[in-house]
């Protein structure tokens, strides 16, 4: 194996805040490298050290034994250094060609002109390389999302042409926000990429850095406290290295013996579709009870949880809240239900960037706290924010630090704490609440979510994974093409294994 | 993995990634405002049977010639999703400079074809100062050009002599006596401009950045592209554009004059926005929003000829501009939450 890249020591901080210590990492051509460590432990300083986002603070990196100095990502793109983001960095009014070559210099587009056909050609080369089939003159944003994931991946798999040595290849958690079938496409371009390049490969689910990699890197507070091959590793003893604590399993469920038909179901809907996404679907939810949805991407999952919250248009159907039909006509009239709703995207729908964690749980439900519902008391603001960000363990120096501040673990806290704040909340819908989250922070989350659905909170959830389905709900919906494909209650004894379940998503 | 690339295969069946149909839609789509100025002409035609003459059309040409160069100009600064107010100012300036510096009837001066570069000079300055401030000091672009329309239309009242500079000279004269197939060179002059414009704006990378910088500014930074190059030259263009436009006028009224420019900066707007060109960037183009600018003078043109006073025109050509940006932007308001 060639050592293609090493790092010496390299450190950096930002302030007096020291995100990256003396790191000391080398990666060699025909190698995937896992990397792990919670959110905050440095590995995604790391990463765009590596990938020229940042510059160290300390130290020195070698390329090909040689010391380099990278200034910004597309001096790294120049010596064959690729990063897929975990979130697009496409411009979306452009073809798909000219993203593809946004941070290339290229033959049809020398002297500031563009050859068009020729751009087009090189471009569907590109994408020919790694089979995809998509037009390279189509519009970026006319695109379907997991198209333009695939524009992404072409994109930086273009570095490839670029330098005459192996290229280095990054994957900041590619994989967050991708469905089981495109992260078997994605797995598949990484073993043909293995050969030939060196791979960084970031993810926060233990079995895909188990799967992939051939070496786990992890860390924790800037530091690497392991280096092993995966093949002396197990999730267990990984999931421990990383969190520094044991994974607390859940106890196995009691059957539940009380017939669920004797109560009012908490939400009863009944024919609910939405345009094309969700076609008609009936079903209730009993007060308490933790509903997990399960499907890819296009299933309708997420349509049918935007729908209860007023979010989609084009809804038809009735639906129940205690026995009581309602007209969810906006997110302001299912808010006045009594339904809350954590939006998968939370940095555009969830949070108000720029205010303090206070202001930002005290959004929606401060005034309920106020003085006949008029007057704001932000005194009693405070007190309840304060209370919910010590319960959910959301680390933080103050309760008026701003969010912005916080990582994307404990953002995700407080936005889930906004909805906990409401004292006449019924339902809550979790619309992939531990996207980007570290398996600390999920665990603190889903501790708190299902002691809420203790005291009588229902709650419908969408995961990232099958795991996590089974690990918090107690019934298990598929959804496939918008239609419901399988129904499993846990609590009474079901046990779908994962292949049944993936066997009814796709 | 041959599983795998079986579901592929089904997911693309399923949904093909319309390149075809979608690049039919957009195609249709900017047809839009093309269509408006079709009904516009046909209607004008049924209700005054001598609309569509040779002289007529020629009118219009030489009315619509003035706005689509200042169209042009906005549309490279609106593509950035900014704004350009100063066009104004800028002309104002131009014009004084270019009647004091060429051969007139207030002083000696007399630098030709020197007193008409320096002019578009001009307004390639206050492009550039624009931009400057905008992108180096990171002024909004509504505030910044407001105060350089001001500062224009200020440098132009200094200026002004005790009477107003009539032009003599036969350079800047020609320009709008020049008549080629009925025509004056001022109509040629756009039209070239407008070519021009248009193959800069597609066909080189600057033009294709400028594009992009209204669809995701922070990924260009990100990926190391000096974006601020790239809205200066947006800003330089129109302003550029606009001392060109602030030179055409001067030659056809053959003096300086501080107004000149005076109620151009609306209908520049709106036909940017009645062409298709969002104000929100990144969306359209210059011969988009020329034909936005045309429209507004065949609007303009069949209202007088069917009798329309000036407060009449101006309540309908309003009122228009609403009707055809409502219909035409429907189906891209409509995925907008918040409508600013």
């Amino acid at each position: 194996m060639t050592q293609l890249l090493e790092t010496r020591g390299v450190g950096k901080t930002f302030g007096r805040v020291t995100a990256l210590e003396q790191m000391d990492l080398v990666l060699s051509q025909g190698e995937v490298l896992g990397l792990v460590g919670q959110n905050g432990s440095g590995k995604s300083t790391l990463l765009k050290i590596i990938g020229g986002l940042v510059q160290p603070s300390s130290g020195e990196m070698l390329l090909h034994g040689k010391p380099v100095r990278l200034r910004s990502q597309s001096d790294a793109t120049m010596h064959g250094i690729g990063m897929v983001h975990q979130e697009q960095s496409l411009v979306p009014n452009l073809t798909v060609a000219e993203n593809i070559f946004l941070d290339k210099p290229n033959a049809a587009k020398a002297h500031g002109l563009y050859r068009w056909n020729r751009l087009f050609d090189a471009a569907a080369a590109q994408l020919r390389k790694i089979e995809i089939d998509i037009d390279p003159r189509a519009t970026v944003e006319d695109l379907r999302f997991a198209q333009r994931q695939q524009v992404e991946l072409a994109k930086v798999l273009a570095v490839e042409d670029l330098v005459s040595h192996p290229p280095i290849i990054l994957f900041d958690e590619p994989t967050s926000v991708l469905t089981p079938d495109e992260i078997r496409l994605l797995f598949r371009q990484i073993e043909r990429l293995r050969q030939t390049a060196a791979i960084v490969f970031v993810s926060h689910r233990l079995d895909e850095i188990l799967h992939i990699s051939d070496r786990a890197v992890v860390m924790t507070d800037g530091c690497k406290v392991a280096d092993e091959p995966v093949t002396a590793l197990d999730r267990e003893s990984l999931y421990r290295l990383m969190v520094g604590r044991q994974r607390t399993i859940r106890a196995p469920r009691a059957v539940e013996t009380r017939p669920a038909e004797s109560l009012t179901p908490r939400l009863d809907v009944t024919g609910l579709s939405t345009g094309r996404q969700v076609r008609p679907a009936t079903l209730a939810v009993a007060p308490g009870e933790i509903l997990g949805l399960l499907g890819v991407q296009s299933s309708g999952a997420e349509e049918f949880c935007r729908a209860l919250f007023g979010a989609e248009d084009d809804v038809h159907g009735t639906i129940r809240l205690n026995g009581k039909q309602i007209s969810v006509t906006s997110p302001a009239a299912a808010v006045q239900a009594g339904i809350g709703y954590l939006p998968a995207n939370r940095h555009v729908e969830g949070m108000l960037k720029g205010r303090t964690l206070v202001e930002n749980m005290a959004l929606t439900f401060g005034l309920d706290y106020g003085h006949r519902g008029m007057i704001v008391n932000r005194r009693a603001e405070r007190r309840v924010a304060s209370e919910w960000i010590t319960r959910l363990r959301v680390k933080t120096r103050s309760a008026d630090a701003r969010i912005d501040d916080l990582s994307g673990g404990n953002q995700q806290k407080v936005v889930l704490g906004k909805w906990l704040l409401s004292r006449r909340l019924q339902l809550l819908l979790l619309d992939h609440p531990t996207r980007g989250l570290d398996p600390g922070a999920r665990d603190d989350l889903f501790a708190v979510i299902r002691s809420e659905a203790a005291k009588g909170l229902s709650v419908i959830f969408i995961a990232d994974t099958i795991g996590e389905v089974l690990d918090l709900s107690d019934r298990v919906i598929v959804m496939r093409d918008g239609a419901m494909s399988a129904e499993y209650n846990l609590n009474r004894g079901d046990a779908p294994s994962e292949e049944d379940l993936v066997r009814a998503m796709v | 993995m041959k599983l795998i690339s079986a579901t592929v295969a089904v997911r693309s069946a399923r949904e093909p990634d319309g390149g075809v149909a979608q690049h039919l839609r957009r195609w249709l789509q900017s047809l839009g405002p093309l269509a408006v100025l079709i009904v516009l002409l046909l209607v004008f035609e049924i209700a005054r049977h001598n609309f569509l003459t040779g002289g007529n059309l020629a009118a219009i040409a030489e009315s619509a010639a003035v706005p689509v160069i200042l169209t042009t100009g906005l549309s490279f600064v609106i593509l950035l999703g900014a704004i350009d107010l100063s066009m104004e100012g800028v002309m104002a300036a131009s014009s004084m400079t270019l009647s004091l510096l060429c051969a007139n009837d207030v002083n000696g001066n007399h630098w030709g074809v020197w007193g008409i570069a320096a002019a578009i000079g001009v307004g390639l300055a206050f492009g550039l100062v624009n931009g400057v401030l905008n992108t180096i000091l990171r002024m909004p672009s509504l505030i910044v050009t407001l105060g350089t329309w001001f500062i224009g239309l200020g440098i132009a009242s200094i200026l002004f002599p005790a009477q107003v500079p009539t032009v003599r000279d036969p350079w800047v004269l020609g320009i709008a006596a020049y008549h080629i197939a009925g025509l004056s060179l001022i109509v040629f002059v756009a039209l070239l401009l407008l070519l021009l414009f248009h193959l800069l704006l597609h066909y080189t990378h600057l033009g294709r950045m400028i594009f992009a910088v209204g669809g995701a500014e922070a990924t260009l930074v990100m990926t190391g592209l000096p974006v601020p190059l790239f809205k200066i030259a947006a800003f330089v263009i129109s302003g550029l554009l606009a001392g060109i436009a602030g030179v055409l006028l001067s030659a056809r009224l053959g003096d300086g004059n501080a107004n000149i420019g005076d109620g151009l900066l609306f209908p520049a707007v709106s036909a940017c926005v009645l062409g298709g060109t969002l104000l929100s960037g990144g969306r359209g183009g210059v011969l988009q929003s020329a034909i936005g600018a045309v429209v507004l003078e065949v609007l303009n043109n069949g209202l007088i000829q069917i009798g329309a006073g000036p407060y009449v025109r101006n309540i309908i050509s309003g009122a228009v501009i609403l009707l055809v940006v409502a219909a035409s932007g429907l189906h891209l308001r409509r995925k907008l939450r918040v409508v600013k």
